[in-house]
């Protein structure tokens, strides 16, 4: 793989919920360590797929990064930008080139505005164009991603989940952004309309030199749209490698897990496959278990995974991990 | 396959909604049946009918709106479509049991899962509390539920939703049932998690010896658990076949697009993946020809004209095609 430029630095960031207790004299009584100590790099024009169950932090780690959650702590920059040391009007401004395409294409898009409102109000934030040139950029727009550019004034309602999904990538489009986070956006998605939507983010991305983060917890597609993969189990990073690396050179025994979880429409493969089948749910992030988080269900684990918490440190030549018997 | 006894025939099952925009042909005219024993997996994309089918057997549809037409449902040679309310709730639940898709809103929030659990062994089974609370525990540790007689007092927000997946299997097989019909069960919950389920209900199957119809719209998961497959698009059966032919050799043009257009560990992730155009059609209308041809690259003009039956095109694969998908001409 060649490097690329780093476009987005996360530096061990750490977003805590606070909960509290008490109406009038608020105190706080615990946190939810949604994501607790992240560091990576995402590179320029490449697609960083981030997998875990719910609960694990995914989605809480892409609002993160763009600041719809302000961490707790830790560092995110944007090129030279340090994002998290800029005030909300500040970050405004760079909104431009950061933008984000939600799960539910249902929730996401507002009922009551037409499919040219909703595409067409960025813009408008930004003062950009006149209307006149905003109503071209919309028909545009909606070609770009498949769309009929006559459906104009339509309102939501009126498409079906994948066409309700590709108005919300247009939006996302709308201000030319560099880089976005794609929060599970065919999860809501019937089969044979994921593989349209995920066609249509390949081709912008060649077409236009977009930078993704794809979270997603169907590992498959996540195999077939990245080229490096981050795992993540309560709130922390487990693995990072390039894909065909992580698929054939698994090292940590949740990626492991995940991997032999996952079916393949192959009948003869999945009688004979042996699974690792872990024991148990994912623990409350309110109170991780001590050491690694992981080792409440890890089929290896040893007495030092249940004391010391394991450094994430790159074991191989871009090939990251953090387990202590690896 | 040997020759198993049929618990289950469904004879030209038809369900509408009448609503204030018009009548939607949920379920056109599907034929299948069930043997003992088997593991029958229904798949599809969402309003395909996969459920309301099932939905239709058990009777558990509100009507109105839904209409409910059928030449027979025979279960164990007796007609349920000919059933009252009443004799169709001696057999729900007893002979045939379900597990729904959503572990969280199927059980009762209020009641402990004791209470959910030995409602229907006093119901059907004539048992008194002593004995039911007895066969729940040990029901609950078949589940695989640890600490089973602790737990027993607890409410379902108390659990997991992999566990509480696992209270509602145990509450669908308390009266022993010849027929169990899982309603996407694994949908709702984690990989890690699925994975488990799936083995459980394998496991159970071996055991108890019953027939089960796993509905659901995961090929991956299906591929693991069932004997047979079934196709449905748009309220038909397209394509009915022994699970290994199914996936090494699909009849049906859109059950081989819905195979391809799934990325698998040798497709080759730099290549875009093969897409259905288009959307499953509207079902307002009374269907007229294949409801696949708009979709379908095999498409002729006798497609959009006449709707083909569903047929054996080899000993126990049936398909619903006028094409022969190999060579791309009429059979």
């Amino acid at each position: 793989m060649t490097k690329e430029k780093v476009l987005i630095r996360v530096e061990n960031l750490v977003k805590h919920f606070p909960i509290t207790e008490g109406i009038v004299f608020q105190k706080q009584v615990g946190a939810v360590k949604a994501v607790d100590g992240l560091s990576f790099d995402i590179r320029e024009k490449e697609t960083l797929g981030l997998v875990g169950e719910s609960g694990c932090g995914k989605s809480t780690t892409g609002r993160t990064i763009l600041q719809m959650h302000r961490p707790t702590s830790g560092k995110v920059y944007y090129r030279d930008t340090e994002l998290t040391a800029l005030s909300n009007k500040e970050l405004r401004g760079l909104r431009t080139d950061i933008q984000f395409i939600f799960q539910d294409p249902y929730a996401s898009l507002n009922p009551r505005k037409t499919v040219n409102n909703i595409i067409a109000e960025p813009l408008k934030i930004h003062n950009i164009g006149t209307p006149e040139e905003r109503q071209d950029r919309v028909r545009e727009l909606l070609s770009l991603v498949g769309l009929n550019p006559a459906f104009v004034n339509r309102y939501p309602h009126e498409f079906s989940g994948g066409q309700r999904q590709r108005i919300g990538i247009a939006r996302a489009l709308a201000l030319n952004p560099e880089f976005i986070v794609c929060d599970e956006p065919i999860s809501a998605l019937d089969v044979s309309v994921q593989a349209q939507v995920v066609n249509l983010l390949k081709k912008l991305q060649r077409e236009l030199g977009l930078t993704y983060l794809f979270i997603a917890h169907d590992l498959s597609m996540v195999r077939h749209i990245s080229d490096r993969i981050a795992v993540m189990y309560l709130g922390k990073l487990v693995e990072l490698a390039g894909r065909d690396e992580l698929h054939n050179n698994t090292l940590h025994p949740y990626t492991q897990a995940l991997l032999s979880a996952a079916p393949t429409p192959n009948p003869a493969a999945e009688r004979k496959r042996e699974r690792v089948v872990l024991q148990g749910g994912v623990p409350s992030p309110v109170n991780p278990p001590s050491g690694c988080h992981f080792h409440t269900r890890c089929p290896i684990a040893e007495d030092i995974c249940k004391v010391d918490e394991p450094v994430w440190r790159e074991i191989e030549n871009e090939h990251w991990v953090a387990c202590h018997l690896r | 396959m040997e020759e198993r006894e049929i618990i289950l025939d469904i004879q030209n099952l038809r369900t509408r909604f009448n609503t204030h925009e018009g009548t939607a042909h949920a379920v056109n005219g599907i034929s299948y049946q069930v043997h003992a024993g088997e593991t029958l997996a229904i798949v599809g994309e969402s309003g395909c009918g996969k459920s309301v089918s099932m939905l239709s057997v058990m009777r558990l549809l509100p009507m109105p709106p839904a209409q409910i037409l059928a030449d027979a449902i025979e279960f164990r040679g007796e007609n349920l479509i000919s059933f009252p309310a009443s004799e169709m709730r001696r057999i729900r639940g007893n002979e045939i049991a379900m597990i729904f898709q959503d572990p969280m809103t199927s059980l009762n929030p209020v009641l402990t899962i004791k209470t959910q659990l030995i409602e229907s062994m006093k119901l059907h089974l004539g048992l008194n509390d002593k004995e039911a609370t007895d066969r729940a525990i040990e029901l609950l540790t078949m589940v695989d539920i640890p600490d089973a007689a602790a737990r027993i007092n607890d409410y379902p927000h108390q659990f997991s939703g992999g566990m509480r997946q696992r209270v509602m299997i145990a509450i669908a097989l308390s009266c022993d049932p010849v027929l169990l019909i899982a309603d996407e069960p694994t949908t709702a919950l984690d990989v890690t998690v699925q994975a488990q389920i799936v083995d459980l209900v394998n496991q159970l199957q071996d055991r108890l010896g019953m027939a089960m119809v796993w509905i659901s719209h995961d090929l991956g998961v299906v591929a693991g658990i069932a004997e047979r497959v079934i196709v449905m698009y748009a309220g038909f059966v397209v394509e009915d076949a022994p699970v290994d032919d199914l996936y090494a050799d699909p009849r049906h043009p859109y059950t081989a697009a819905l195979l391809r257009s799934l990325p698998s560990v040798d497709s080759n992730p730099d290549e875009d993946l093969e897409v259905i155009e288009g959307m499953p059609p509207e079902l307002w209308n009374e269907p007229v020809g294949c409801p696949f041809a708009p979709r379908c690259s095999f498409a002729r003009d006798k497609c959009y004209a006449e709707n083909p039956p569903l047929e054996e095109t080899t000993p126990q694969h049936k398909s619903a095609c006028w094409i022969d998908i190999h060579t791309g001409e009429f059979r």
